[in-house]
Parts: structure tokens; sequence; C-alpha cells
């Protein structure tokens, strides 16, 4: 599916400060230093996998952005971005609103595409078990397009964002404790295609 | 597991020949009449002989065939077979009449035996004849022509005669179960359409696991399946057809379409789309192709199904705020609120008899599956469970399928699911054997 990025990519490894705060929508900046450039080959693979690492699953607060100069990112590069800031946001019981850790975690979703035009995604809608199968595939529709139409807001071109809800067909937590139900009830952002943009 | 051709069946059961004629006594009123309608039911004890042979391979197809039948009237919960080691009668013929003194003794109510030959052209010749024992008179003799293959489905035919000569019901034997077989793990669960006979027997997987499938329903006058596929990454509605295994997407929509139904002539279905957020009912004409949306609110219409008139439809709606019950006119215009109870309805499923409509409900953290009146009253809850869903129904309107699923513990093991069948009153639940986990059930029209 996702096409390997074998371009040489110049990369500037920026460091976020730890004061940047989840309802920040750019990552701020404080220093930044450059970690060479023109790796060949499989080289960006590498970077990827020490990227993610380094980043863990926090969304922006501190850690380590990674940003593609004259070039632009592939979608492989892109796709790790967004796990990086966190590519899944979570619901209430019976609802598409997006509450404020939601729209924190959008935010630097919606950064990273539009520093990343030629990438397209699909939001996957999720829902927990406790609704029937068909009103559960409507509810994961109405949480993709809920994420869907945060990231146009935020100039996201809807061209670019394709939806699909699997209803509770693809749980990712078990049992039937309200911690595991509340963890299926998401959108997850997924990249599907694009190339490096310039 | 036994195989046959499904295109062979409808021809090759070439029905019927009364005997009735041959008869020692007349039909005539009985006073074995069972009210399938009445709160309790005590089963009918019923004598199921083994049929006779005549030669060749006859002798076991006609042990079997006995079998069948007394497989079949059992799980109805309607009647009780005699274990036929009692029997004392050994030497039934289809020529004389039983020594019914020799039946009453076994304190059987009802008695049956038949008789297996080969006809001239080869098909099999399956004759039978059901005996009152305390009024001594014939209820039913009928004989039946088939290829050798097809004996069990003469059997389930037979099944369905006796059933409606003692019930006054159109009996649900001769018919299939639609489903979704599951497997592998639950995050990333297979699911296959598969198709087999109501009792379990000639199973047979009609999709390979590639897509995942969802939600199978039964055509009802032609010999077809509607369902969802996440074909190409989207949801869809396809047709399938079970003649000629060919299935094909209905219609070309922007959106996610899913919740199909048949209208009762065939030749619409009605279903959900889903198109920015928002989910609505339409129709689209399976010949012409033209599309018609009949629920415009900003609310998720969904599982929409027809009345047996085709004049109404029930489907469920989250417009009042949380997931209830809804009827309206087929074409569309006020929908009625006939839902009032505690929790969340959905997947309403009218009845073919049109005097009830099933659901699911979702409350207090469980599920449960219940009948109510097309009015909303009379609410019954047949059966309950973590998660019980998709009710459909026999179609004689008596029984309705649905799968029952276990929780998952913490690792992703459990999840045990399963199809069951239950009467209308809540009465008589079994498990409909299935080879692994099992969900969305979908019972068949009788087979044509």
């Amino acid at each position: 599916m996702l096409r390997p990025v074998l371009a040489a990519v110049a990369v500037i490894l920026l460091l976020v400060g730890c004061e940047s705060t989840p309802d920040t929508p750019q990552p701020t900046t404080t220093t930044s230093s450059s970690v060479g450039s023109g790796s060949t080959g499989t080289g960006a693979d590498g970077g990827v996998s020490r990227y993610g690492s380094s980043m863990g699953s926090g969304a922006g607060v501190g850690g380590v952005q990674q940003q593609g100069i004259g070039g632009g990112r592939g979608p492989a590069q892109v796709a790790q971005e967004l796990v990086g800031v966190g590519d899944t946001v979570y619901f209430g019981f019976d609802s598409y609103a997006l509450d404020s850790s939601a729209q924190a975690t959008l935010d630097q979703q919606a950064a990273i595409l539009l520093r990343n035009t030629g990438v397209s995604v699909v939001v996957e809608g999720h829902t927990d078990e406790r609704g029937t199968r068909e009103y559960n595939l409507a509810l994961g529709e109405r949480r993709a397009t809920s994420v869907k139409d945060y990231l146009v807001a935020y100039g996201v071109s809807p061209t670019r964002i394709r939806v699909v809800s699997y209803g509770k067909e693809r749980p990712i937590a078990f049992g039937d404790s309200d911690a595991a139900q509340a963890k299926n009830r998401r959108a997850v952002t997924v990249v599907s295609g694009g190339s490096p943009s310039s | 597991m036994i195989r046959f051709c499904f295109r062979s069946q409808s021809i090759l059961v070439a029905v019927i020949v009364m005997i009735a004629a041959l008869a020692f006594a007349p039909p005539a009123r009985s006073e074995l009449r069972i009210d399938i309608t009445r709160g309790v039911v005590e089963p009918v004890a019923i004598a199921i002989v083994p049929f006779d042979g005549g030669g060749g391979d006859t002798g076991r197809i006609g042990g079997d065939i006995a079998k069948v039948i007394s497989a079949d009237l059992e799980r109805s919960g309607l009647f009780r077979p005699i274990d036929a080691n009692a029997f004392l009668q050994t030497n039934l013929s289809m020529d004389t009449p039983p020594k019914f003194a020799d039946w009453r003794v076994l304190n059987a109510l009802a008695l049956v035996h038949g008789r297996v030959t080969v006809a001239d052209d080869g098909r099999l010749k399956v004759e039978f004849r059901l005996w009152d024992v305390v009024s001594e008179q014939q209820q039913a003799g009928l004989a039946y022509f088939t290829a050798p293959g097809n004996w069990r489905r003469i059997a389930h035919i037979i099944a369905d005669a006796i059933f409606k000569r003692l019930t006054g019901e159109e009996g649900y034997f001769d018919t299939r179960i639609a489903y979704i077989a599951e497997s592998g793990p639950q995050t990333r669960r297979v699911k296959r359409l598969a198709i087999m006979d109501q009792d379990g027997y000639n199973h047979r997987y009609l999709t390979d696991g590639t897509d995942l499938v969802l939600t199978p329903r039964f055509s009802p006058t032609l010999q077809e399946l509607a369902y969802i596929a996440f074909s190409d990454g989207l949801p869809r509605v396809f047709i399938r057809s079970l003649e000629n295994g060919r299935s094909e997407a209905v219609g070309s929509f922007p959106g996610m379409t899913f919740s199909p139904r048949f209208s009762p002539d065939s030749q619409k279905l009605i279903f959900s789309m889903a198109t920015d957020g928002n989910t609505d009912i339409y129709t689209i004409d399976l010949r012409t192709k033209a599309t018609r949306r009949l629920t415009t609110s900003s609310a998720i219409d969904t599982s929409p199904s027809y009345s047996p008139d085709g004049r109404q439809i029930v489907f469920n709606s989250d417009r009042g705020g949380s997931q209830q019950l809804y009827v309206m006119d087929a074409e569309g215009g006020e929908a009625r609120r006939i839902s009032f109870g505690q929790g969340k309805y959905g997947t309403p499923v009218w009845s073919p008899r049109g005097d009830a409509i099933a659901f699911t409900k979702i409350a207090g953290g469980r599920f449960a599956i219940g009948v109510m009146t097309p009015d909303g009253s009379g609410e019954r809850i047949v059966a309950d469970g973590y998660d019980v869903e998709e009710p459909t129904w026999a179609p004689n309107g008596r029984v309705l399928a649905f799968f029952r699923k276990e929780p998952t513990d913490a690792g992703g093991g459990g999840g045990r699911s399963r199809i069951y069948s239950v009467d209308v009153m809540g009465r008589n639940e079994r498990e409909i054997p299935t080879p692994g986990d099992a969900s969305d059930p979908a019972w068949s029209p009788l087979q044509p």
C-alpha cells in the first residue's frame, strides 16, 4: 500500500519545547539542529524508526518533531508522524463530539497534513460493541465525519480525506469493562496514499 | 457432510401425489390438533417409524428420513418423538392399517410411517402416512419423487406436512439459514457468508473471507441474498445469487450503503446510506435502479424493514435523542414512534404474518430480543444476553432465530458466538449447530 520512501530527504530535527501545551495548534520549536542530510536508500526507514521510539505516543507534549524541508515527506513518514502526534481520537458513549483532547490531537494531525499536501488519508470510524451492528456502522461514519470536518475546517482539502466506518467490527480492546469499551470508541487517521509534495 | 447441487432442488422435487385415495379411512376431523397459540404446550407424543426400504440404499435412506423428521419435530418443542426401541409393531406396511393398540400402549397420539423405493426413472419415491392413533384415522398420506441425493429435503418437507396437519400452521423445516461465519482474532475477525439447512446440515461457505461481510438477508421470493461487503475499502450493499453464485454491488452511491432488506415482492431493496455524517433510508428499484430517499432527518435512520403487505416500514432512529423504533408509510411521510420501554431499540424486523415486530433492545448493559405488535403494544422479551442481535423470522412467523455473543475476556479470548432459535413466546430456545462462531442469521422463506 504505502510506497517505500527511497528519495533522499534532508531533515532537520526540531526539538519541541516542553512548554508546548496540547491546545497549541502548531508545535512550538525552541531549538533546532541539523542531524545531517542526503540520507539515501532505505535510510529513511531507520530514521522513522528512531523517530517513533523517541516520540512515544505523547500528543505533542514535549518530545521530538521531525519536519521535511524542500521536497516534502513520503506517505510512510507522514504515517509515522501521525502516529507520533496521535492518530487516534476517542469519543464518549454514543457520541460523535470532539472533546478538547481530541481537538488538540486533530490540531496536530491537521498541521502535519498541511505540511504534506501530497498525502491523502482515510479516517476510520469505530464504535464499542454496546450497540446494534447497523446503528454502529452509522455511528462510526458520524465519528469519522466529525474528524474529517474538523480537519477540513483547519484548512485540509476535503478531497484528501476519505471516511470509512467499521462500526464495531474492528475492536482493539476487549472484555466488558467500561475502560475497554471506551478505547474502542475511536476514529483513526490513516495515510492512504500520496507522494512527497514540494 | 452431504453435498448437493442447489440448482437441482426446486426442479427435482416433483411434488406431490396424493395417495389419500388409497387410505383405509377417509380423512376426517380429529381431536388431534395442537394449538400453538396457547400459553403452554405439552409436547405431543409421536411415533416416527423408520421408513421401509425397497432394496439397494433405500432401507438406510428410509431410516435416515425418519431420523430427520423426528429431529425437526422435536426441535419445534411441540412434539416428543417416542424412542424407536420401544416400538411394539415392527411390521408396519403402507398397504395395511397399523395395529393401533400397539401404539396406544406407548401413549403415542400420532404415528408416522413410510416407504422409500426407486421409481422407474431412477428417482427416489418417498411415501408416508400420518395416523391419529386415538381416532384410528389417517391424517395425511403423500408421496414425493426426488433425486436420491435430495432425500434430506424430502424429510423436511414431510416434517412440514406433519406440522401443518397437526398445528394448522405452516411449517418451517424446508428452509435454510444464511449467516456470517466468524473466525480468527477479534481484532481482525474473518467473516464469511455461509448457508446451511435450518437444522445445520448441508453447510457451506459462500465467500472466502477476503472481504469483511455482514448482515445477509434473504429475498422473499427469489434465491438471492442482500448483504454488506467491505470491498475496495467502502462498505456497500451487494446482492448475491444463490443460483449462480454471482455478486453485484447495488447501485452506485457516494457513501456507505448498508442495512439492506428486500421488499415483499423482491422488486425493491430498502437500505441506509451514510453521507457526511448523516444516515437516511432509501429504496432502489432493482430493475430500473431508480432510487428514492425516504427520510431526511439529521438523525441516524437505519435498519428499515417492510411490512409483509409492503405498505409500511419499521426502522430505528435516534431523532428523538435515543435509538427507538418508528413506523412510516413505505413511500415516506410522517414517522410514528412505537417503542416506549426502558432502553434503546434497534434492528426491527416485521413478522411475515404481519402481526408482530421483532427487535433488539439494549437496556441496563444487557441486550435482549423482543417482539411487539406493530402499534408498539404487547412488548415481550424472548431472549437476552450480553450481546444478542439480529432477530430473523421463520417463514411461519412463530419462531425466531438470532445470535448470542458472549463477552470477550481482557486478552481477547472468549467471545463465543452462536445462532439460536426460540419461539415467539420465548420458549424452547435451541442452539442451531454451526462449525464455529456465527452471527447475523437470516432465515429463508420456505423453499420453492
